[in-house]
């Protein structure tokens, strides 16, 4: 199995740089927002490892916010980020990126401070420029670009081939039918038309490294059991006078700024989302959030990695990223459907879960012990949320046009081929799936 | 007992508490302010329809909604407006396009599935910014008394103030719309008396009782919350002193309260196409036709339903006549759509899911699926909680009528016929707009691929091109049939998004603004 990983490279914006920096971004697109996998500067297309990317322009339109809480804002450059989504290893992606796309990419670094067109190592300051994920969500742990791509083409000639054969034989026994197109699609592999990918072996250091993650942590929480114990009352105590004390964002969002972001969205079934805010003030939040994103980065990796995070089943990748000395929170994600139905999802599912992270961020509605309100005032929620959104200035998916629940199907379908000898009730919901 | 969440029917408009069923003909006048001050006056003493109950029932009937434009028109102030939602401040076509944008449509239209044909540049009204009605003035009357009523309506002082930019007229309805299929069955159940529990561990399952705020602002919602509406400090605006308080903020007055939003929509509907494509994949058999055609509707014709009825009437419905019967089923046993395809139009519409999946019956279980555990197919879960997605259906048929039988036949006559879509609920994008986006026009609604609503769907293909003109009939032991190359049965004609004010609220409406200061 090949595991996902990400990159987030991040830099400051030179001064005077940013007019023109946008205008480059631009034109790779297709469409407001929406890469143009061919476009010269950075052609997406040519890499077969990358499930998603894209170059946001990060600003702190809500820097002033944290003036409610009595404390004066830092001052946050405009920041490029260019983050991606990925089979393997991210170092190994970069330097293939270097390679390929150098001279597209020191074009769009070259707006960035001390990035120098002709002389900086490319590669170097790539990797120098890459942040840390405290936490990062990945859909389907071990599903590679090349896996999804061959399974799409799978389901979709079964689904032809189904009903050709149903047609013909006359037979719809689902025993029959599953031998019949378990034949068809040996033929289709062998004349090259159809291939099913092994799975490639699993890098024995993320292996052993992810079996050590897996044990540590509850080792870890064991060991601090009694501290936690101890400390819990006071920790509640101390959250609930933050709570209720903590001032809430009442405005909406600005209607240029609605537009910037709907501008870009719902051209395809998938959407992106960056939302980029300050972490409310003082010790108690921050650690807080960092051990609460632990706790969440543990939970994705060992539990929810196949397909469903909660009662969630469109989020393709997210994650999450501390910047500016753990004073802000960038969270990016690509997630099934419109944006309002993405927040009403996670509203009416998951709002505990919404509200253990975010009710740490500055501006969010009132919660209650961490995980009650907050996300239950559904529109002061999307407000809030939408104000602290940032539109991608390109953004890039190697898979248009299917969401996660297809990626998901067509996993099984190939699944069920794949089955020496399948039950009558595994037949049946094998055959549903076509 | 009376207490202070009892409704003041008089301050509604009718068409919130009633269809006006007994009132066969109607004509929705879309207008625009010509002269202001003769239009406020004309509003100060229109003869609007309330929610009372009368006996016996009125004869004539009429409600009035505004546009944006036309709040802007009429000289609302633009900081009362931006009280509104975001959704109806910036109408049904808001316009967010570039010019490198290749589909020459917003955000909005995107996702209402107005692009191809649907799109605004096409429609008779309401899709450029010049053919925005102002206010509807909407008229029913008994038969052949409708004439009369326009003529009384539109009479002296009508002309000075407003100038007819169109005219919806209705058909004479039966209860079936223009595809033949009996409509309007599954309507929610307006919980006026706050009688059942918004809170979330109380809703697991299907209920068709639904919180008065989710159709009338300035009410608790389904979240137990109020929507965002205009609330007026009558300190700075004196003539607000007329409207209700606001009961969320006792210090301000609710222009809000008693209204709701309407969205109207010309939907043209292709009778002779719809018929004669399934007559073409039923081979001619009319049996078959029948069948396949109930397939894509989820209802047979005379409007039962395709699943088995539940054994009890959900929360809210009454349990018996033949409307009851027709609306007393959910989907729960039904999960692979093998009575009742998953795609199906009533399926898209109303999922009648609960906030939990089937299955949930005590704290383990609860806790369970809530951590997203326990999942029982591979599409489980995948459909949003009905509650929060509710509309309010008005709609009325127009054109002349035609029956499938004829509808098959080459010579089957092609007058445009459709039906003018009503809806009312008090946010506009998590009611009509989420039921339009994510259920009816979503090529993923469910999990199903390669469709939308097979009445509704505009067959647009995907950004890889992949299609949406395909639907899916699932057969138990068998693979799925599937219908395709279907061709485009509905098209938006026309739309808007209108505030339907109450009673108090339209007169302030209809004020003078520059009286209040």
């Amino acid at each position: 199995m090949i595991p996902q990983s990400i990159f987030t490279i991040t830099a400051n914006i030179a001064s005077g740089k940013e007019e023109g920096l946008r205008e480059l971004l631009t034109s790779m697109n297709q469409a407001p927002g929406v890469a143009d996998p061919r476009n010269t500067l950075l052609p997406f297309y040519q890499f077969g490892r990358l499930h998603g990317a894209r170059f946001v322009i990060i600003e702190a339109n809500t820097n002033d916010d944290l003036r409610a809480y009595g404390v004066e804002p830092g001052q946050w450059p405009p920041t490029l980020g260019f983050i991606g989504d990925i089979d393997g290893a991210s170092d190994i992606f970069l330097a293939e990126l270097a390679v390929r796309a150098g001279a597209g990419l020191r074009r769009i670094f070259a707006h960035c401070e001390g990035f120098d067109a002709e002389q900086t190592d490319l590669l170097a300051w790539m990797k120098r420029h890459n942040r840390r994920a405290i936490a990062n969500y990945v859909n389907w742990r071990g599903r590679t670009v090349v896996q999804i791509r061959e399974e799409f083409a799978l389901g979709k000639a079964l689904r032809e081939q189904v009903l050709q054969v149903t047609k013909e034989e006359g037979s719809s026994d689902p025993r029959f039918v599953h031998r019949r197109l378990g034949e068809f699609v040996d033929k289709e592999i062998a004349a090259g038309r159809l291939s099913l990918s092994p799975p490639e072996p699993t890098p024995p250091g993320w292996f052993i490294g992810n079996i050590a993650h897996l044990i540590a942590l509850p080792l870890v929480l064991m060991a601090l059991t009694p501290f936690i114990v101890i400390g819990a009352p006071f920790f509640l105590i101390r959250l609930r006078m933050l709570e209720r004390s903590a001032p809430e964002n009442l405005l909406r969002p600005s209607r240029e700024h609605v537009r910037n972001m709907a501008m870009q969205e719902d051209f395809d079934v998938t959407n992106q989302f960056n939302v980029f805010g300050q972490i409310k003030p003082g010790r108690f939040r921050l650690y807080t959030i960092r051990s609460l994103l632990i706790l969440v980065d543990y939970a994705v990796r060992h539990i929810y990695k196949r397909g469903f995070l909660t009662r969630i089943q469109s989020i393709h990748f997210a994650r999450w990223v501390l910047m500016d000395d753990n004073k802000r929170a960038f969270f990016a994600t690509t997630y099934d459907g419109s944006v309002d139905s993405y927040m009403d999802d996670f509203i009416n599912k998951v709002a505990w879960g919404l509200n253990l992270i975010f009710s740490n961020g500055v501006g969010y509605p009132k919660s209650r012990w961490l995980i009650k309100g907050g996300a239950d005032y559904e529109e002061k929620y999307k407000r809030t949320i939408r104000r602290a959104q940032l539109p991608s200035a390109s953004w890039y998916n190697a898979h248009p046009g299917l969401s996660a629940v297809d990626m998901a199907r067509n996993g099984s379908i190939r699944k069920g081929l794949e089955l020496a000898n399948p039950s009558t009730s595994e037949l049946r919901d094998w055959l549903r799936l076509l | 007992m009376t207490n202070a969440y009892d409704i003041d029917f008089n301050d509604l408009q009718g068409l919130l508490r009633f269809a006006h069923g007994q009132l066969s003909e109607a004509c929705f006048l879309l207008l625009k302010v010509i002269d202001p001050k003769a239009a406020r006056d004309w509003l100060r003493t229109a003869p609007v329809t309330t929610a009372a109950t009368a006996n016996p029932l009125p004869e004539r009937a009429l409600q009035v909604a505004f546009t944006a434009p036309g709040l802007r028109a009429l000289g609302m102030p633009a900081a009362v407006i931006n009280g509104f939602s975001e959704e109806f401040i910036t109408g049904m076509v808001a316009d967010d396009n570039q010019s490198r944008c290749s589909e020459d449509v917003g955000n909005r239209s995107r996702r209402l599935g107005d692009v191809g044909n649907n799109k605004p540049a096409c429609w008779k009204w309401g899709g450029a910014e010049a053919n925005i009605p102002h206010l509807v003035i909407m008229l029913y009357a008994c038969l052949d008394g409708l004439d009369a009523w326009q003529e009384q309506i539109q009479g002296p002082g009508f002309d000075n103030a407003f100038q007819l930019t169109a005219t919806l007229k209705s058909a004479l309805p039966g209860p079936q719309e223009p595809f033949g299929f009996v409509d309007g069955i599954s309507q929610p159940e307006i919980d006026w008396q706050r009688s059942i529990s918004t809170d979330r561990h109380e809703r697991d399952r299907y209920s068709n009782k639904l919180a008065v705020g989710e159709l009338l602002l300035g009410h608790p919602n389904e979240y137990g919350l109020y929507t965002t509406r205009p609330l007026l400090d009558p300190k700075s605006t004196p003539a607000a002193h007329q409207l209700p308080l606001a009961e969320d903020q006792p210090k301000l007055r609710d222009l809000g309260r008693n209204g709701t939003y309407l969205v109207v929509r010309q939907l043209e509907q292709d009778v002779p196409r719809f018929w004669k494509y399934v007559d073409g994949e039923a081979n001619s058999d009319a049996e078959e036709r029948e069948r396949l055609a109930a397939a894509m509707v989820g209802r047979q014709r005379d409007g039962t339903p395709l699943v088995e009825p539940d054994s009890a009437p959900a929360t809210g419905n009454a349990d018996d006549g033949p409307r009851a019967k027709a609306d007393q089923f959910t989907f729960d046993a039904d999960p692979h759509g093998e009575r009742c395809p998953i795609g199906a139009h009533i399926r898209r519409a109303n999922p009648r899911t609960g906030d939990f999946p089937v299955g949930v019956s005590g704290m383990l279980t609860r806790l369970v699926r809530t951590l997203g555990f326990g999942r029982r197919h591979a599409h489980d879960d995948l459909i949003a909680s009905a509650r929060f997605h509710r509309i309010l259906r008005r709609g009325r048929v127009y054109g002349p009528a035609l029956t499938p039988e004829d509808a098959v036949k080459a010579d089957a006559t092609t007058d445009e016929r459709g039906l003018h879509f009503v809806c009312l609920g008090a946010s506009i994008v998590r009611q009509f707009e989420f039921v339009q986006n994510a259920w009816a026009m979503s090529t993923r609604f469910a999990g199903v691929s390669r469709q939308s609503d097979p009445l509704l769907g505009n067959r647009e293909p995907l950004l890889n091109g992949e299609e949406s003109n395909q639907f899916t009939i699932p057969q138990p032991d068998a693979p799925a049939r599937c219908l395709k190359d279907m061709p485009q049965f509905v098209t938006v004609r026309g739309g808007a998004y209108f505030f339907m004010p109450g009673i108090k609220a339209l007169q302030f409406i209809a004020s003078d603004p520059s009286e209040g200061g």
